[in-house]
């Protein structure tokens, strides 16, 4: 791309004097995001930390004693251990359950392979809500709502489509050369898998278990169609406490809780970052649901 | 849809054991035993999405009594419910009203930050990074920020004020404005991020080629980028529309619950949840469904007319 600029420029300052304020346009607008986005981050920073915040610039008096407070009151112990418990499971499911659907889409021809790709990607099409509603109330009739099952359940529905869509270009990319020389020196099947395949695929599962960690602690709709107060993830519990009874719990205490969710959010982000590159990531993600 | 994948599945594995022939024969048409790896994603798809789908479809038609007491219609007292009450009807047009714009707005403003984002420079990893970082935020905890940020008595306000700019504070949150700025907050980095991987699909030298036979800049992108870039905008517009239709925590903490932003989502919610009618709350949820299709559906036979084909691959 510098290349073409650079061929440019003999041909006069003028053009880019002329392209200045369309620059100039995209800087603002970023610069607009980045206000809203530094300020919405540091207010409810500020606000977790403030004793109290009303009509100042700055609160008066910092204390950390929210934070205590918080984790008291909402019991964050059992909800941080729901939200794991869940995301972990989440994981390891979706994985086990969508790396062989994805190795088969990624390698073989079969008859009805888009029916199947078709009703995989739908889950990721319809909006959480519509397949939400009829699947917990499904869940209410066996017996399964307001359970930490159910709540994994229904995350599973969006994550194990998402773990294909993500797995099946990624599969692709390997050459199917070195498993048929595995095959030819008499690897089977499962020798293939967990010899030759895993190494390869680590990478890979890494990034989309990564991805779907964060959806799934991030997940509000379909969990909390589901839950209950024992089996509430961290954001349920955000959402109840600044719904509850007209706004009665105190704003800092939610920001506490708000903070503690976006540190947990951070955390497998610096070590989702270290593994993928999110542009290519989504390049990848598109050309799966290009064909 | 329901019929031919489960019927193919366990019938490789049946045919598979009468004879050897008929195994062969299957095989070469790519079914054989190892199609069994299929069989947990297609298991737990039925499960846990075709089925509660149509059982949601099959409620929608079993109206509670006092539905068709009040709105009539038998077993479409639900439907015919949503379409007379307007209630229920306006809450299509809140959800279009916010959703369309929200979904237009983050596509058109990532055009050109993807443009001028797209060359080398420095810094351009870690401004890529925090473009994305909302994209972890979530709804909840953007809502708590908003509320705090772009209240009354937030900095935003306070700043304004300070300058001189307004004389009264703007009302930002609870209200139209207040779930817009947060739709936007959360989709306008997954529109960049996907614009930016679509631009970077467009070869170069294709650009370069127009640049040496002396098209302005103008006719370089309405000529060359636009129409590579058309099927990459209608698919950023119609995930980011998904996202924005299906609005509900925001609707909710930063939103006119009751008033201008009474989504589909909040009533389908408040049906299930608040009310106990799951007949209405899966009828509210699967129409909601239907017009997000009707929506994408148009956006795709929009795309259609476009140029269809490979867009140059990477680099």
């Amino acid at each position: 791309m510098a290349t073409i600029e650079k061929v440019e420029t003999p041909e006069g300052t003028r053009r880019r004097v002329a392209a200045k304020p369309s620059t100039w346009v995209v800087w603002f607008l970023v610069a607009v995001f980045f206000v809203f986005l530094v300020g919405i981050l540091s207010s409810v920073v500020v606000d977790s930390f403030a004793k109290q915040w009303f009509g100042t610039w700055l609160p008066p008096e910092f204390t950390a004693d929210w934070y205590a407070a918080a984790w008291d009151r909402f019991d964050l112990t059992h909800v941080m251990g729901v939200t794991l418990l869940v995301a972990v499971a989440v994981v390891v499911l979706s994985v086990l359950i969508g790396v062989p659907a994805a190795y088969l889409l990624a390698r073989r021809n079969f008859p009805g392979k888009r029916l199947i790709t078709l009703l995989f990607l739908m889950p990721i099409i319809i909006p959480p809500i519509t397949y939400g509603i009829p699947l917990a109330t499904v869940m209410y009739n066996f017996g399964l709502g307001r359970t930490v099952l159910a709540v994994v359940l229904v995350n599973l529905v969006p994550s194990v489509p998402f773990v294909i869509m993500t797995m099946t270009p990624f599969i692709e990319q390997i050459n199917p050369a070195i498993e048929n020389a595995a095959r030819m020196c008499g690897a089977t099947m499962k020798d293939v898998f967990l010899r030759i395949l895993a190494p390869l695929l680590i990478p890979g599962i890494l990034a989309a278990a990564i991805l779907v960690l964060v959806r799934t602690v991030g997940m509000f709709e379909l969990t909390f169609l589901v839950s209950g107060p024992r089996s509430d993830t961290l954001v349920v519990a955000i959402y109840r406490a600044m719904t509850s009874a007209g706004g009665a719990e105190a704003r800092q205490l939610v920001s506490s809780m708000a903070v503690l969710y976006t540190a947990t959010m951070l955390v497998i982000l610096v070590i989702a970052l270290r593994f993928i590159n999110p542009t290519q990531l989504v390049a990848r993600v598109k050309d799966s649901s290009d064909d | 849809m329901s019929t031919v994948a489960p019927a193919r599945t366990p019938g490789s594995r049946k045919d598979g054991r009468s004879t050897a022939s008929l195994q062969h024969r299957l095989a070469e048409r790519g079914i054989d035993r190892s199609l069994l790896m299929l069989l947990p994603a297609v298991l737990f798809t039925f499960a846990l999405f075709v089925y509660p789908f149509a059982y949601g479809i099959g409620l929608t038609v079993q109206p509670n009594p006092d539905v068709v007491e009040k709105w009539g219609g038998g077993i479409f007292a639900n439907y015919v419910a949503f379409f007379s009450d307007p209630f229920f009807r306006d809450s299509v047009w809140i959800t279009m009203r916010l959703a369309l714009p929200a979904a237009l707005f983050n596509v058109l403003a990532s055009v050109p930050v993807a443009f001028k984002l797209r060359g080398k420079f420095r810094g351009k990893r870690a401004l890529t990074t925090l473009l994305v970082l909302p994209i972890t935020l979530g709804t909840v905890l953007t809502a708590q920020g908003l509320l705090i940020f772009a209240g009354r008595q937030g900095w935003l306000n306070r700043f304004l004020m300070d300058v001189g700019l307004i004389q009264e504070p703007f009302q930002l949150v609870m209200n139209y404005t207040g779930v817009f700025l947060s739709l936007v907050i959360s989709g306008f980095p997954f529109a960049f991020l996907l614009i930016s991987s679509y631009l970077s699909g467009i070869d170069p030298s294709l650009e370069a080629a127009a640049t040496t036979l002396g098209a302005s800049w103008f006719q370089r992108f309405r000529r060359i980028i636009l129409p590579l870039l058309a099927p990459g905008l209608a698919t950023t517009f119609i995930l980011t529309f998904v996202l924005a239709f299906s609005v509900f925590p925001s609707a909710r903490l930063v939103g006119d619950a009751t008033g201008e932003t009474r989504v589909m989502a909040l009533m389908a919610y408040r049906a299930f949840g608040e009310q106990i009618d799951y007949p209405m709350a899966s009828t509210v949820a699967i129409l909601m469904g239907v017009i997000e299709l009707a929506v994408i559906a148009l956006v795709l036979l929009w795309r259609s007319t476009f140029y269809k084909g490979s867009t140059g691959g990477k680099g």
